[in-house]
């Protein structure tokens, strides 16, 4: 039973579930460190995923699928910019309405769609390196998509750390009031931010329903945004620990769906919880450490910026 | 040294001609000129609320003015933006700092400027310049980290990388000690010396008669005069800035009162419940009924924590702060309110206050207990309404009526109308921090008199202030706060201003950049 | 360029009048969304906000209002308090969800029970059942500083597999013939929450819904907690001031709002849903966050934002047979009537002005 489960599939299969993710986790995280919540994650990844759908079914190329997606979460992103940016709105209430509208919206055009298979997104043919035994199938068979969201692990993490651009986002994510003091473009720097946040949270979504699934269902992404923005908080806002969380997440899904195939004797709904509880677990073990979330976690996190004088 | 008679050879620097900025409601500044020569130290005096602050902000671009110019060395200068004001060679240390406790004092630095070096280069450069000013600073830091005098020297160090012609310092001597107030005042002649106009902010005139070349006075948005403070006595500088002659507070005559001290705190030792704040370590001091103990410290040295563990809202063990007799360590703010307790937080809006709330119900905050304002746990919105009221009524709370949000008062309204508050509950122990803090001259000695009076009505009264003269002023004994320990009380009659700074922890391993630091804290004191 | 100005009083004016402007301007989006749908607008946003009331069929639809705008409001009364405390409870759903399992539980376990004492009993446990549930998330906040908001809506996705699992396994009909579903509650008199009131919609999920609006005024209006639910959310450290233990209001809110949304899921499982079922869950917990935001979070507010809600959910099914409008245009409705709300409340707090032409 258990033994049927092949590890190097696994393996692989874990970078795949985990991929959309990592996208969206990495997005936020950017967002976070500009000191923006921006909890409407799950809205924009579900847009990203039917936009990304639709442009992937109606050019036949996935490429523009992804693009698309990227355009579409960018574009639902920006209502929540206009909203806690301009219009001061609360960002938690804002990042509600963004999940709400969205899941909504997406369904209403994803209408058409439902039951369509969506054009294949071509594996990256890596030569020998993807004929090698054991590593080739686990790391060099995959999509280009899985090198991007790890091409952008390493981008965010040099960005944040090492240019100026980075500074002074994480500066703006500190103390606005100070960064403004400095002359810096608060509301701009954020509204930025929110947009490359959108555009992550899109890619993500548009790599369920392309490549994961890959089909269009309603309501498809299943709380993964919500589980992005955990990692977020589980990595105490680094782009190194978003990837590790990201991984541990998607290996528990996809070891649950083994074992839900493998036909393990315990309910399919009580394997389906285990992700969810999974990341209760982590969020709990993280914030007890109270000393280790603290360092890190943006000072002006969630905090509407007015310059009144 | 420079000397006042040697202006008028210099050559302008900045002028100032007619600035006019109104907000809704109040005309910040009016019709405001100046001028500051190169090299020139020059003071910016006003109480608060005078101007200063827009007017400083104006010339840093952050303030665009509703009418009148400024020339820079004789060229127009408008900056739309504090990058624009750097490029012209202005440089700004703020009073309330701009600086980011999570990031490296290198990255701070470099946030500060328009093209820093690379990250290594740049934390040579800031050990070079720190150590030739006698500010020395380690780039690796945490700012979170620093004292107050620390952070103070990463934005003097932001500032003179820039090499700046001008650089404007707001209130820079209320986060120093005297000896460091020494030691600042050594590094701003020498910068003086070598051509850099300073624009010294202040309020302080003993400091200003001791460092400044010539003043602009500033009362109401209006420049009121233009003088060279060493001529003037501190009393004339006084009521130019005022417009008025103020009487200290009154000290009715002290009466002796029976039983255990009213307070007694020993050994109180608690962690800090903010980030990168600072925790208690082994604090004790007993006031007596009728007595005033005054307590000094540079900001960030446990001032916030000590109120917090007097007040009930940071919880120790109970025998750690005894109130007349009683164990009270792990009672909560009411508890405690019960036994006589009242305090006044330094900060007034979000915690002495909810800013979006009304009077009325900023009243039931604090007052619900001692003035039974809540019975069976359902509000009494007719008697509070009318404590809201009295407190409006006897401490001149300048107000449209008690039904306005906190927020529409301004700061010295507001903190007439939470010390208002606290005080009038019969309070046997009262604790404030920073009673006065960015209060008008005439609001501030109204608030001194009304502790006093309750000093001698029986209660203990513990006073936290930055403020020396305040303390020196009402406290019957004096102690410091130094890194979250306190020293030993000392009576208030004979102590000298240099003991005074040790006890608040002297010079905090800085040393002069010229000359001897004790030297300029003589002329000081 | 349009300038905002902080107000130093909120506005009351704008306060009440900005809900009623997201309102209309919906509509008018939403004309434009279903135009662009090629669906004719007028006739979809008449169809969605005037027929359930007095169109053809509105004998019909009309009752239908209180049923549906009844657990709306119930559940959204709960969350105001946390979300005026900042306590963000966003897993109602699923507080929502294990109410009805709890309740149904006791209901079938004491099958075939004639009791009077059944109902309440069965409601006792259902708010117990949304109350456990909601002190999951308090008690990691208050022990671990985890946040809630995230864990409150895992708990979510864990109750809609529990409910799967019920209707599969414990709970399943034993004379269901294998289908799965639990018992049907209209055919077990003991257990069953019908209309009080022919023809009104009115049932026990009703009448709780109105004393929770009522109880919930006067809290917030007459008694400390409710004021000390204010200042919570005003101004943390003033509360703390104030004597106010966060820990201990966490609590009381989350509890609150669990305990209602659980008696929502209970009233709505023992009658208009009828039993426990995979497809139970409909959503009502997360509208309850627009009905709780739309209402200003103030209780009579929340009354009406529920019963618009609720004639929204009812206009769009009639939309759905009349006009083929997708079921899902509605909720694509709702959520842009809460971004329109979160764009009116500026005026609230700020004033707009014309900025001067930039003179230096």
């Amino acid at each position: 039973m258990i033994g049927s489960i092949d590890p190097i599939l696994l393996i692989a299969s874990l970078m795949v579930a985990s991929t959309p993710i990592l996208l969206a986790a990495l997005g936020e995280l950017v967002v976070e460190k500009a000191g923006v919540l921006n909890l409407g994650v799950e809205g924009m990844m579900i847009t990203g995923a039917i936009a990304g759908f639709i442009a992937a079914v109606e050019t036949g190329s996935p490429f523009a699928g992804f693009v698309a997606a990227a355009a579409a979460g960018a574009a639902l992103s920006l209502i929540f910019a206009l909203l806690t940016q301009f219009l001061l709105s609360n960002q938690v209430a804002t990042g509600l309405a963004l999940t709400l509208f969205g899941i909504g919206f997406s369904a209403l055009i994803g209408q058409g769609y439902t039951g369509i298979r969506p054009p294949a997104t071509p594996r990256l043919d890596l030569g020998p390196l993807s004929d090698l035994p054991v590593i080739g199938p686990i790391l060099f068979r995959h999509d280009p998509m899985v090198y991007v969201s790890l091409a952008l692990v390493v981008a965010v993490g040099l960005f944040l750390r090492r240019s100026r651009a980075g500074l002074i986002l994480r500066a703006v994510g500190e103390s606005h009031d100070a960064a403004h003091a400095l002359g810096y473009k608060v509301v701009r720097i954020r509204i930025l931010a929110i947009l490359f946040g959108g555009a992550c949270a899109g890619l993500g979504g548009a790599y369920l329903s392309l490549v994961r699934v890959p089909q269009w269902t309603e309501g498809m992404t299943a709380g993964a945004g919500w589980i992005a923005l955990a990692i977020v908080v589980f990595a105490s806002w680094r782009p190194g620990r978003v990837l590790a969380g990201a991984y541990l997440f998607g290996g528990v899904t996809v070891l649950q769906l083994n074992l839900q195939a493998a036909g393990v004797a315990i309910p399919v709904q009580y394997l389906s919880m285990a992700p969810y509880l999974i990341t209760i677990l982590v969020l709990v073990v993280i914030s007890a450490d109270r000393s280790r979330a603290a360092l890190n976690a943006p000072a002006a996190l969630g905090k509407s910026f007015h310059a009144s004088s | 040294m420079t000397g006042v008679e040697q202006l008028g050879d210099r050559p302008e620097l900045l002028a100032v001609e007619g600035l006019t900025k109104a907000y809704p409601g109040v005309v910040a500044n009016s019709d405001v000129s100046f001028t500051v020569a190169e090299g020139e130290i020059h003071a910016l005096l006003g109480e608060n609320g005078a101007g200063k602050s827009t007017l400083v902000k104006t010339i840093y671009g952050l303030v665009r003015p509703d009418s009148g110019q400024m020339r820079m060395s004789g060229a127009p200068f408008a900056p739309a933006e504090p990058r624009a004001a750097r490029a012209a060679g202005v440089a700004m240390v703020f009073q309330h700092f701009s600086l980011f406790e999570a990031l490296t004092v290198a990255e701070n630095v470099a946030l500060g400027m328009e093209r820093p070096p690379p990250q290594r280069a740049l934390s040579a450069r800031i050990r070079d310049v720190s150590e030739a000013y006698g500010l020395p600073l380690d780039p690796a830091r945490l700012v979170g980290d620093l004292s107050a005098g620390e952070r103070q020297r990463v934005e003097i160090i932001r500032c003179l990388l820039q090499e700046p012609r001008l650089l404007i310092m707001d209130e820079p001597t209320s986060v120093l000690t005297p000896q460091e107030v020494g030691i600042l005042f050594a590094t701003l002649r020498k910068l003086s010396a070598e051509g850099t106009a300073i624009l010294y902010i202040s309020h302080k005139l003993e400091e200003i008669r001791a460092l400044c070349d010539s003043a602009t006075i500033l009362r109401r948005g209006k420049v009121v005069a233009t003088c060279t403070p060493r001529e003037k006595t501190a009393r004339d500088l006084a009521e130019l800035m005022v417009g008025e002659t103020l009487t200290p507070p009154a000290r009715p005559a002290p009466a002796e009162w029976e039983g255990p001290p009213a307070l007694e705190v020993s050994g109180l030792t608690v962690a800090s419940p903010m980030p990168f704040g600072t925790s208690l370590k082994g604090i004790g001091f007993t006031v007596k009924r009728g007595e005033v103990l005054g307590i000094a410290g540079v900001a960030g040295n446990g001032q916030d924590e000590l109120l917090l563990a007097l007040s009930g809202e940071l919880r120790s063990a109970p025998e750690m702060v005894r109130a007349a007799g009683h164990p009270v360590g792990q009672e909560g703010p009411n508890e405690r309110r019960r036994r006589g307790f009242v305090s006044a937080p330094e900060e007034r809006l979000g915690h002495a206050a909810a800013p979006a709330m009304s009077l009325v119900e900023n009243a039931l905050l604090s007052g619900a207990i001692r003035r039974g304002l809540v019975r069976r746990g359902f509000v009494d919105w007719r008697r509070t309404r009318a404590f809201a009221a009295e407190v409006v009524q006897d401490y001149d709370v300048r107000t449209p009526g008690t039904h306005v949000a906190a927020r529409a008062l301004s700061g010295g309204n507001l903190q007439k109308f939470v010390i208002g508050r606290e005080l009038s509950q019969q309070p046997a122990v009262i604790v404030v921090n920073q009673p006065t803090w960015g209060v008008d001259a005439a609001a501030a000695a109204a608030i001194r008199q009304v502790l006093l009076d309750r000093a001698a009505e029986g209660a203990a009264v513990v006073v936290i202030s930055q403020d020396l003269d305040e303390l020196l002023e009402i406290a019957d004994r004096f102690a410091a706060l130094n890194e979250g320990r306190l020293s030993a009380p000392r009576p208030v009659q004979g102590l000298t201003v240099e003991e005074i700074g040790l006890m608040m922890g002297g010079a905090h391993g800085m040393h002069a950049a010229a000359g001897d630091a004790g030297e300029h804290l003589h002329a000081q004191a | 360029m349009l300038r905002l100005e902080r107000r130093p009083t909120p506005s009351r004016l704008w306060t009440a009048a900005t809900p009623v402007l997201a309102v209309i301007a919906t509509m008018i989006a939403g004309g434009l969304l279903f135009a662009l749908l090629g669906k004719p607008p007028v006739e979809a946003i008449r169809t969605i906000f005037w027929d359930p009331l007095f169109g053809q069929y509105a004998s019909y639809s009309r009752p239908q209002l209180l049923v549906k705008a009844g657990p709306l409001i119930l559940i959204a009364i709960g969350l105001s308090l946390g979300f005026r405390a900042q306590v963000w409870n966003i897993g109602a759903e699923g507080q929502y969800i294990m109410g009805a399992l709890f309740g149904a539980a006791v209901g079938l376990a004491a099958y075939p029970a004639d009791s009077v004492l059944l109902l309440p009993a069965m409601a006792v446990a259902g708010a117990c059942g949304g109350f456990l549930w909601a002190m999951i998330p308090a008690i990691l906040k208050t022990r671990f500083n985890t946040n809630e908001i995230l864990v409150s809506l895992m708990l979510v996705y864990v109750a809609q597999h529990m409910m799967s699992a019920a209707s599969f396994g414990l709970l399943r009909n034993p004379e269901g013939m294998g289908f799965p579903g639990s018992r049907n509650f209209q055919q077990y008199p003991a257990a069953f929450n019908g209309e009080l009131i022919p023809g009104t919609g009115m049932h026990w999920g009703v009448v709780a819904a109105f004393c929770a609006v009522i109880g919930a005024y006067v809290l917030l209006s007459r008694h400390i907690l409710g004021f000390q639910i204010r200042v919570a959310g005003e101004a943390p450290r003033a509360a703390r001031f104030a004597g106010v233990s966060p820990a201990l209001l966490t609590s009381v809110c989350l509890g609150i709002s669990g305990a209602l949304a659980g008696l929502a899921g209970l009233f709505e499982v023992t009658g208009p849903a009828g039993q426990i079922t995979t497809d139970f869950a409909s959503g009502y917990g997360f509208t309850a966050i627009i009905v709780a935001f739309l209402g200003r979070l103030n209780p009579f507010g929340i009354l009406l934002a529920g019963l618009l809600m609720a004639l929204t959910y009812i206009g769009g099914e009639l939309a759905q047979l009349m006009l083929n409008l997708p079921a899902a245009a509605i909720q694509a409705f709702q959520g842009m009537l809460l971004f329109f709300l979160l764009a009116f409340d500026v005026l609230a707090n700020f004033r707009l002005r014309l900025a001067k032409g930039a003179r230096a």
